[in-house]
């Protein structure tokens, strides 16, 4: 984290306010967002601000900007101490923006600090005549043509500390002066050797169209068999729809928070089960089509590519049942997925979520927890009473409370060994109906309870 | 080589024009109306018939992405928000959609919204691409003009496009924290779920992809989504634009086929290794946030998802960094944990803290100022960092230091040798600061 604080009190300006111009153009910035959200806009003014103040942001324009967008003052300081491109105190005319991360670090950024350095001191300060400040800054995403600098909005690349401060020269001294590549390249490619997109083909309109042959071909082959496919399209869903629940459907997640949503994949994985549902299992898996090189493409090579979500699939038997406790535990999923993130679990656990989500929106807002449940999974068999009218103590297992307890009763759900008996889909249900988004397998009832259980038997 | 016909961004250089007129001759907005009418099943279908994998670092198949979306709208409006924060260390390459080939962009954003049912786009854009800014509004402005979007436009298909600028931070190229920035707040990550498909923007279903994502979209579907998975690998389909920057001779954006090997996107692309193929020390292959992969795995390593990752590495953005053996690697990745420490949104504990303290201790391995028992206990760290914060943030700011010490020990060992070896006044420290 940068550590960013306003100015002091002696440099900040009475006030501010935007004029007649930005305002117009304020307007305009607002109105690109929908009503009532026009603190999206709250970047674009201050931005403006920030350029109308001379190149830094005061506090007094922060606290104009909040009461144009009708913000509370601390959510705008809020958002220009935590950009790094407010500049929160007195810039000079030409503000230098220097890139040091790797890529330019390893390609000469050093020495053009080094040179800064010599030139105007310590990074921050204005220099003398108010004509230069400069800051390190990390990567200005201009890689291929490092080392890179930013002055006020313009990217100047391909420097060295010699043709840094010869640029620096001429601005100070207001003589013209090359945005972009100081080298001659015109923008990111190879200097002087472009060897590909030369075929003038591409650029003289003559290959628009070409694709429509394609269309032509397949629409003679496979009309038919395009069809039935259409035919399970959304139009014929939507009527089916339509016609048996003509209400409107509404979805329950309205609040980020006590989303009666359970049963995410991540946790379906933690339970020993396939993260992906049989249901979804066709649908996760089929990634597209493997065919030959360059057009050599046939419809029927229908050759299912190795997928995250094939690979989750095929943890389980191919006549998996629900239920299967053979599939990759959570820990097996690989630790480093590819390079941020999209795990196998996340690839499933959002999956997931898009299914019980769809489930839940094709109910009735006013949906009892019943109907919400099984819409998503599968009652659990109950009793009619306690086995010798000797209930056990549900609340010995951590998570169940005495209200939870007493509605788990209203199941007919009264011992241990029955919670221990719980199927993913039965989980999926208690789940949605206590209104506990996934907290049975976080807290591990069924664990627990098979624990509490053992003795017994 | 990737021959001149299948590639996507044919204006990637800016030797053409950007304009409208131009674009269409090279074939964008042709045929769009078609495309559209053959359905939002149709669309969904073909993108996961290309094998498209999100080129925004995560490589999240595009098709499936799209298909979590609801089929049917609540009554709460869908959006598509486009990740054009490009920050990540390395990575160029949407710079140059943006500026060069922006209505390639335009109009995935246009097949991507009626597929998801969405009717208007953000374009999310990094504050410092100022220039790429009005580059890009200039063709949303065209489009419009011309209406191709817009409320009434000559697709029949209500939409708009809004452009709209950062102010830099790179944590908001996290889609949640880019949500949170679009709604004009701190770029905080959000937890997940509810994720953005379900709860995005304004509460509403949101769907967020790269720019490169977006823009082969038209390309895509106008040519088939078996063209597109014929070319490159099994599982790494399609073509990518790869950024390479550092110690080549000619560093460039190319686009080339996934699967093309280290040695032939340098050789035939970027001039060669500076100084030959001996001189290469190791290569960041995704950008700053993967682990880094030494010469010998990396000279004939295939460029695509599946390979990198076995390396213990990740293709990312295709964000190639070449470092060759005048590179001080340890100050090098010492810049990285400086980047990431900068770039930590500060929300969760582990991250906010451990960057910092990774980069002080990475900074007196640097000089050679520290114990050799420390290298164990900086990998211990980086292993509690990982997995432990709400986005990956954490995760990318470890991963480079684990690379370090898996490929570089030696080196870290060599340099307290000889810090140790020579008399100083200040001592060497027992323990993390």
């Amino acid at each position: 984290m940068a550590n960013r604080r306003l100015a002091p009190a002696s440099e900040q300006p009475q006030d501010f306010a935007f004029s007649p111009e930005n305002a117009e153009w304020a307007k305009t910035q607002i109105a690109k967002y929908p009503e009532g959200r026009q603190a999206s806009a709250v970047i674009s003014l201050l931005w403006k601000a920030q350029e109308q103040n001379g190149g830094w942001l005061p506090r007094a324009a922060i606290e104009a900007v909040a009461a144009e967008l009708g913000m509370p003052n601390i959510r705008v300081l809020e958002v220009a101490t935590f950009y790094t491109m407010f500049a929160l105190e007195p810039v000079g005319r030409f503000w230098i923006q220097v890139c040091g991360t790797v890529p330019c670090d390893s390609c000469g950024a050093r020495g053009l600090k080094e040179m800064l350095h010599d030139r105007l001191g310590a990074p921050g300060h204005v220099s003398a005549d108010g004509n230069f400040s400069w800051l390190e800054v990390e990567c200005l995403g201009a890689c291929c043509n490092a080392p890179m600098v930013q002055i006020n909005q313009d990217y100047y690349e391909d420097l060295t500390p010699e043709s840094l401060g010869q640029l620096m020269d001429d601005l100070a001294a207001g003589r013209p002066v090359k945005v972009g590549s100081q080298t001659g390249r015109v923008s990111s490619e190879p200097q002087g050797a472009v060897n590909t997109l030369t075929d003038p083909t591409l650029f003289d309109g003559s290959r628009v169209g070409a694709w429509r042959k394609r269309f032509e071909e397949a629409g003679k082959a496979e009309e038919p068999a395009a069809s039935p496919a259409a035919k399970t399209g959304e139009a014929e869903a939507g009527a089916q729809q339509a016609a048996t629940n003509p209400k409107p459907a509404r979805p329950d997640a309205g609040r980020p928070v006590e989303r009666t949503v359970s049963d995410a994949p991540a946790q379906r994985a933690a339970g020993g089960e396939t993260p992906v549902k049989p249901e979804d299992r066709a649908d996760a898996a089929e990634r597209g089509r493997s065919t030959a090189k360059h057009g050599g493409a046939r419809q029927d090579d229908a050759d299912v590519l190795d997928s995250p979500a094939k690979r989750v699939a095929e943890g389980e038997p191919a006549a998996g049942e629900q239920g299967k406790q053979d599939v990759p535990a959570r820990d097996s999923v690989p630790q480093q997925p590819e390079a941020s993130g999209a795990s196998d679990a996340e690839v499933a656990a959002e999956a997931e979520e898009a299914r019980v989500a769809g489930a839940l929106a094709a109910l009735p807002q006013d949906a009892s927890p019943e109907q919400k449940a099984d819409a998503v999974g599968k009652r659990p068999p109950g009793l009619d009473a306690a086995r010798a009218g000797q209930p056990d103590d549900l609340t010995r297992i951590a998570g169940i409370d005495a209200d939870n307890g007493q509605r788990l009763n209203g199941l007919g759900i009264y011992h241990f060994d029955q919670v221990a008996a719980w199927t993913r889909d039965e989980i999926t249900w208690v789940g949605t109906y206590l209104a506990f988004p996934g907290r049975i397998d976080r807290e591990d009832w069924v664990g627990q309870a098979k624990t509490l259980s053992a003795p017994a038997q | 080589m990737l021959s001149d016909q299948d590639r996507i961004f044919t204006n990637l250089y800016g030797l053409h024009s950007p304009g409208l007129e131009a674009a269409k001759k090279r074939g964008a907005w042709d045929g769009t109306k078609f495309l559209l009418e053959q359905g939002r099943d149709w669309i969904i279908d073909e993108m996961k018939a290309s094998g498209l994998r999100g080129r925004g670092g995560a490589g999240f198949p595009t098709g499936l992405k799209w298909s979590f979306m609801p089929k049917k709208s609540d009554g709460r409006p869908h959006y598509l928000v486009v990740n054009a924060d490009e920050s990540e260390p390395g990575t160029c390459k949407d710079r140059e959609i943006m500026r060069h080939d922006p209505h390639l962009l335009i109009e995935g954003c246009m097949l991507a919204c009626f597929a998801m049912n969405a009717h208007a786009c953000y374009i999310y854009i990094r504050g410092e691409y100022v220039a790429e800014k009005h580059a890009l509004q200039k063709a949303v402005d065209e489009a419009y003009a011309a209406r191709l979007v817009g409320q009434s436009n000559v697709h029949d298909y209500p939409f708009d496009i809004y452009v709209h600028h950062g102010a830099g931070a790179y944590i908001c190229g996290e889609e949640t924290a880019l949500i949170e920035s679009l709604e004009g707040k701190k770029g905080m990550p959000r937890l997940k779920p509810p994720f953005p498909a379900n709860m995005g923007l304004y509460g509403c279903p949101t769907t967020v992809n790269n720019v490169e994502s977006i823009a082969v979209a038209g390309t895509i579907l106008r040519r088939g989504g078996a063209w597109f998975a014929g070319l490159g690998g099994k599982n790494n389909t399609g073509t990518k634009l790869f950024c390479v920057s550092g110690h080549v001779n000619k560093p460039c954006n190319v686009e080339e086929e996934l699967g093309i090997t280290f040695r032939e996107l340098i050789d035939r692309h970027c001039g060669g290794m500076r100084g030959g193929w001996d001189n290469l020390l190791c290569s960041i292959p995704g950008g700053s946030s993967v682990p880094l992969v030494p010469a010998e795995q990396i000279i004939d390593a295939k460029m695509d998802f599946d390979t990198l990752r076995n390396l213990g590495s990740g293709l990312g953005t295709a964000a190639v960094i070449v470092l060759d053996k005048s590179t001080d690697i340890v100050a090098a990745i010492t810049r990285i944990s400086y980047f990431y420490k900068h770039e930590s949104c500060g929300q969760c504990t582990p991250c906010r803290e451990g960057t910092g303290w990774m980069w002080r201790v990475m900074q007196r391995m640097t000089e050679g100022r520290a114990q050799k028992r420390e290298i164990d206990m900086l990998f211990e760290v980086t292993k509690q960092i990982e997995g432990h914060t709400i986005c990956a943030l954490g995760d990318a700011a470890a991963w480079p230091i684990q690379g370090l010490i898996k490929h570089f020990r030696p080196e870290i060992e060599k340099r307290i040798d000889r810090y140790t070896a020579n008399p100083h006044s200040e001592p060497v420290p027992m323990a993390a600061e």
